[in-house]
């Protein structure tokens, strides 16, 4: 079935388990597990039991009566659920008597009698549940002779999803989805008995950051995603196993293509990372590769303009302003920004090359709007640990936002009541609902926060009751990352034992960083590159699909910095803000077009796989760099992507277990350890000024739908982003003097920009919220990188 | 007597014993005023005197059988609770929807402290820590007298806190249905109480006893079974039991409508009262109207297989209805004489069950529309005898195995027993079959008499 995308490989069963039931089906004696599912028992014993409403991830309902079978428990044989009913000791089950093949036959019947059964157009058609289970359990021909239910179709539920009542059998899987996983009960039914209907809510659409996942789940053609409608034959489509990088969850997915375009990601249920579920960004930006502004060939400058070259003629450009550069000003005068977007063997061949062959200490994944890579030396927590810890105290920002399917495994956590959540937020998050304590703090106000809480006996209560993880992420782009390291280094230093889960989010960031795309003795961070730069003291600077200047926090900094790098190389899939500035432009194959591993935020490595040729004449980043060092007299000695895994398996710390023949053996990935020897990063000296109360402090973060590359260059998610607004409380709309969706002028230490004002129920009195990286105003304008906050003036213009 | 003039009311004939209708032939029973003067409150005061156990033993000894359909015993229900779990809650059923069935409405209207002593002496008994009291959102004098007599108790102090002096505390909360017959059945009351949609849970694990309202323990009891309390605990249940049979003591109230003479609500002695004493009887309906011959009748509500005059026989006992082939059900006779149309008769009930399912699983929201459309063409003469076999076997589908039905000579059909099984969630799936199996089983002449086998086309007649 195509809803659920297994792992190739299942972790094998504990031989003597102390909680083994006996039941015996069609006459065999079979071991089953306390307090499992009739239906998941059956499996275990090789019957499958067909199904409509069941799905493992979600709790059952038995509203289909597709799995029913006569089940003796001791008083005779009785029509049973098998998805309700957990095993007893003894139970003599049947699945292949008369009255379950009937009952069986019966039910399929009635799921098609209104059914339009338009298969041949029908993008479910050919890997159908409803059409299997017909085939296999179905009495094989249809007596139903009236008119079929009608319903307008389609229905478009969001801006990603379109219903066909006609095709719906009313399961409750996506309803159900809705409400107990996404908490976005945004979908229910409606109408009753034959008119029974799924529907939003009026004028409410299905606006869910996780609505794909419902598409995937629908066991009918009912529910389709936009980006993939009418797009291909399942039957004509290759799959192949990877992993998403659009943020650093690292969800398992199918990537699946048809004539050598990607056209859909599945979710992979991968029970240590994701479930099986997507975000509705990771699920449907794979159109990024089919866009018309893809960079397809390299790109040397020749005065204004950027022409399109050969790669021999680009490299050889590249090799010669890397050389004039150290001739210039030495290696140190070179600088390597970026790498996150890559694989880890990307990241590492680069790595290598900046290191080893170019001999500059200035290499850094991060873009200043992480944490420092020190963090990732500390004592990692897995996923499943934080979604199993009886504390997860979260320092870090909007994981819904950020790094959505972490959101969905801590929400589960936190509802099943598992796991208390301890949040420090600027701002309400999307956990703030389902925290235990929920602490909101003012940006340069969260050390005294933390101690306060610390302090509190009920927390410190507890913190002490159980295994304590660490969620650290940069909550605010606008404050300094020095007071997040603080805090968590408090946190860790009270409570003994406790482990870090790095909310970092790039893609790859972590992988980038372990393997090496990090500053060695001496050498600066990306703040610091861009200060030197901006100063005049960058002879070269290479950006590995960074760029800084839509993405570093200080927009000033970083244009200066790129107006003041005497040379400028990017290694880029578009033309960004910053690689339209460079002098040359090597063309990057994008996600899909390049096989490589990648490294999620607790450290596990698994594969990404390459589906399609890569677009026009570009090329992995790892080749570029091997190239590159060619070029410049060097040799990495690689002409495979195997070999760098290879060799970063036994020469990176942490990676020694992630051989290629480990990842080839675990379906789940493979965990790196934590890295040692990653020195301390340089923080803000100083604390936090107190906010003059005439202020607002500033805060900036990520929103899911932001102008990101990716994003940007996915039509169907494009759209979908907000122009910025500066939010604010509503009671603090009267004290400016304005109303909600007027504007007004915001002046910072940087900079004055104007601005429409939306009252904000989920934003503190005296702090002002503006996302990062939306249409409109550019919140960075007023970010100053080197003060620990930033204070805003507002006022009518 | 009623507000509702096209229906047949109360009819108080006869010299029979009364429990729950004692006060109904009164102009005013429905008041605070009255109720006391008729002895009202009387039993609640017994009870608070009594420990809640020794009530509780009182109403087990009673073999109160639920008056909603199932006949389980109320004692005995109250019983599976689990001992240490609270708070815990009694749902008082009066969404009394069953065709045919309007007994619970004239409880409510007539005498609704009746029913407001009988939830308090179950709250005491069993420890219940509030009453909701469900009242049919078609029923809205029903819902204004209770509303009336809830204010007058809750003055009075027989209601809500240290009611009548003790530290006995309970309230009572009137919710009013919005129009669904699935709401009648008792865990999608529930659901529907806890705001949600009207759709019967899943049986097991979620019996209301042990996982109920609110995810506690909650009692959902008939309006007339509690009805029953306070005679009980004013009398004692030797007395009570002493009315009737061993398996179904006191009385219940039945509730005839159709072609007899005088329909309307009786209360009759259970076990003793045969379907022949109440449609015949003098003291009852008189016979079918106009001297007509009885064809066929309905036992115990919509739901129940159909009887035919070979079963008049029969007492008003559970156990032998059952093995007859149909059941009690709410108490709702609906008699039909020999001009019947059969066919459409059965289409009348299975059209109301068709339309009343929630929708939640597929053989009752598919299978009943299907059989609702196949037996229309068949009462409007279009069907063929592949229409009938096709009714069977949708049945099938929603019931395996066989299905209740009456015995009859006529056919040389022997009796097949009630309850059936099915793959349903709840009875209204299998409720919608049951007319149309009743009548094809019992009147197959009548279907014969409609099917043709030669699809008709209109065609040019050839010159």
């Amino acid at each position: 079935m195509s809803d659920t995308v297994k792992p190739t490989e299942t972790t094998p069963q504990v031989a003597s388990d102390p909680d083994a039931v006996s039941i015996t089906v069609n006459g065999v004696e079979h071991a089953a597990r306390k307090g499992q599912l009739l239906i998941d028992a059956l499996a275990d014993a090789g019957e499958y039991v067909p199904r409509f409403c069941y799905h493992e991830r979600l709790s059952p309902v038995g509203k289909c009566r597709m799995c029913l079978v006569e089940c003796d428990t001791g008083r005779g044989p009785a029509i049973t659920v098998s998805c309700m009913v957990p095993v007893a000791p003894g139970m003599k089950v049947d699945t292949q008597g008369e009255t379950t093949k009937r009952m069986q036959e019966g039910v399929l019947e009635l799921f098609l009698a209104n059914h339009p059964l338009d298969c041949p157009v029908c993008d479910k058609g050919g890997e159908c549940p409803l059409q299997d289970q017909a085939v296999s359990h179905g009495p094989g021909e249809s007596r139903y002779l009236e008119e079929k239910r009608h319903f307008e179709k389609p229905i478009a539920v969001s801006d990603l999803v379109y219903l066909d009542r006609e095709r719906c059998i009313l399961c409750d899987r996506c309803t159900r989805f809705a409400d107990e996983v996404g908490s976005d009960a945004l979908i229910h039914f409606a109408g009753r008995g034959n008119n029974t209907y799924i529907t939003t809510f009026p004028d409410q659409p299905f606006a869910s950051y996780f609505s794909g996942n419902t598409v995937q789940i629908c066991p009918v053609g009912a529910l389709t995603a936009r980006p993939y409608r009418f797009k291909a034959r399942p039957w004509d489509l290759r799959q192949q196993e990877s992993t998403c990088t659009t943020c650093a969850v690292g969800c398992r997915i199918a990537v699946q293509s048809s004539h050598d375009e990607v056209l859909r990601h599945l979710g992979v249920d991968s029970d240590p990372v994701n479930h099986g579920w997507l975000c509705d960004r990771g699920r449907f930006n794979y159109e990024q590769l089919h866009s018309a502004d893809r960079v397809l060939q390299p790109l040397v400058r020749a005065g204004d303009d950027l022409l399109p070259a050969t790669w021999s003629e680009a490299l050889a450009e590249a090799a010669t302003a890397l050389g004039a550069a150290k001739a210039a000003g030495g290696a140190g005068s070179i600088a390597v920004l970026g790498g996150a977007r890559g694989t880890n063997e990307d990241a590492y061949a680069w790595a290598r090359l900046a290191h080893e062959v170019i001999g500059t200490p200035n290499v850094y994944a991060q873009m200043g709007d992480g944490l420092p890579a020190d963090l990732l030396v500390l004592e990692r927590a897995t996923i499943d640990e934080a979604a199993a810890a009886s504390t997860v105290v979260l320092i870090g920002p909007d994981l819904k936002e950020e790094l959505p399917v972490l959101y969905l495994r801590l929400r589960e956590a936190a509802v099943k009541g598992r796991t208390r959540l301890l949040e420090f937020t600027p701002k309400l998050s999307g956990l703030s609902t389902v925290a235990w304590r929920s602490i909101a703090y003012e940006p340069g106000t969260l050390t005294a926060a933390i101690d306060t809480a610390l302090a509190d006996d009920q927390i410190a209560a507890q913190l002490a009751s159980g295994p304590v993880v660490v969620v650290a992420g940069r909550a605010n782009l606008a404050e300094s990352s020095t007071a997040t390291v603080q805090a968590v280094r408090t946190v860790l230093a009270k409570v003994p034992g406790s482990t870090v889960l790095p909310a970092f989010r790039r893609g790859n960031v972590i992988g980038a960083l372990q393997v090496g795309m990090r500053p060695t003795e001496g050498g600066l961070d990306t703040r610091g590159v861009l200060q030197a730069a901006a100063d005049g003291g960058i002879e070269c600077l290479v950006l590995l699909g960074a760029d800084p200047v839509a993405d570093f926090p200080d927009a000033d900094l970083a244009r200066r910095a790129l107006a003041g790098a005497r040379r400028v190389i990017a290694v880029d899939t578009f033309l960004t803000a910053s690689s339209a500035q460079a002098d040359v432009v090597l063309a990057a194959c994008a996600f899909a077009e390049k096989a490589g591993t990648t490294t999620n935020i607790e450290g596990r490595v698994s594969p990404v796989a390459r589906q399609v040729t890569p677009a026009g004449s570009t090329r992995p980043d790892w080749m570029i760099a091997v190239e590159l060092a060619e070029a410049l007299g060097g040799d990495l000695g690689y002409d495979d992507v195997g070999q760098i895994t290879a060799d970063i398996a036994e020469n990176v710390d942490g990676y020694t277990r992630v051989t290629p023949e480990a990842l080839s053996a675990a379906a789940d990935g493979v965990v790196a350890y934590a890295p040692t020897g990653i020195g301390p990063v340089a923080l803000l000296a100083g604390e936090a000024p107190a906010r003059s109360s005439y202020d607002f402090r500033l805060i900036v973060s990520r929103t899911l739908y932001d102008q990101a590359e990716g994003t940007a260059h996915s039509p169907s998610l494009a759209h979908l982003t907000t122009a910025t607004t500066v939010h604010v409380n509503p009671l603090d709309l009267g004290r400016i003097g304005t109303t909600d969706g007027a504007t007004v002028k915001l002046t910072s230490s940087k900079a004055s920009v104007v601005c429409t004002i939306t009252g904000d129920e989920s934003v503190l009195r005296g702090t002002a919220w503006m996302p990062f990286r939306h249409p409109g105003v550019d919140p960075r304008e007023l970010i100053d990188c080197f003060a620990h906050t930033t204070d805003l003036r507002i006022e009518n213009p | 007597m009623s507000s509702y003039r096209w229906a047949a009311g109360y009819i108080d004939d006869g010299d029979r014993p009364k429990i729950v209708t004692s006060r109904f032939h009164l102009e005013d029973s429905y008041t605070l005023e009255r109720y006391l003067a008729t002895g009202g409150y009387q039993a609640l005061r017994h009870a608070l005197a009594r420990t809640p156990a020794e009530v509780h033993d009182e109403v087990r000894g009673a073999t109160v059988l639920g008056r909603g359909g199932a006949g389980f015993p109320a004692g005995t229900k109250w019983g599976l609770m689990p001992a240490d779990k609270y708070p815990r809650y009694l749902v008082v059923n009066g969404d009394e929807s069953e065709p045919g069935t309007y007994k619970d409405r004239l409880l409510m209207e007539l005498d609704p402290h009746q029913l407001i002593e009988g939830s308090l002496i179950a709250a005491y008994a069993v420890g219940l820590a509030q009453v909701f009291l469900y009242i049919r959102g078609e029923m809205p004098l029903a819902h204004e007298r209770v509303a009336t007599a809830l204010n007058e108790a809750y003055v009075a102090g027989y209601v809500g806190k240290n009611i009548l002096g003790t530290d006995f505390s309970v309230d009572i909360v009137l919710h009013w249905g919005a129009g669904a017959y699935v709401v009648g059945e008792e865990t999608a009351l529930i659901e529907s109480l806890e705001g949600k949609r009207g759709e019967p849970r899943l049986k097991p694990p979620y019996f209301p006893a042990a996982i109920g309202l609110y995810g506690q323990p909650t009692i959902v009891n008939n309006v007339e079974t509690l009805s029953n309390l306070p005679w009980i605990m004013a009398n004692g249940a030797a007395e009570y039991v002493r009315i009737g049979t061993e398996t179904s003591p006191g009385t219940r109230m039945v509730a005839v409508s159709g072609h007899v003479e005088r329909p309307g609500v009786f209360e009759i002695v259970n076990g003793t009262t045969t379907f022949r004493d109440l449609i015949y009887g003098d003291d009852f309906c008189r016979g079918i109207r106009n001297g007509n011959q009885l064809k066929a009748f309905v036992p115990g509500g919509g739901s129940a297989p159909w009887f035919t005059a070979e079963q008049l026989d029969l007492p008003f006992e559970g156990k032998l209805v059952g093995a007859a082939g149909s059941m009690l059900g709410s108490g709702a006779i609906m008699v039909m004489d020999h001009t019947t149309d059969i066919p459409a008769a059965a289409l009348t009930l299975t059209r109301f069950y068709a339309h009343e399912s929630c929708g939640q699983c597929t053989p009752c929201r598919e299978g009943g529309t299907w059989l609702e459309r196949v037996l229309q063409r068949v009462v409007d003469g279009r069907g063929t005898s592949a229409d009938l076999a096709q009714m069977k076997e949708i049945g099938t589908s929603i019931c395996p195995g066989e299905f209740p039905h009456a015995s009859s000579s006529r056919h040389g059909l022997d009796a097949t027993p009630f309850p059936y099984k099915m793959t349903t969630i709840c009875f209204v799936g299998p409720s919608a079959y049951a007319p149309v199996h009743s009548a094809l089983t019992l009147f197959p002449e009548e279907f014969a008499a409609r099917v043709r086998d030669r699809v008709q086309i209109p065609v040019t007649a050839v010159q």
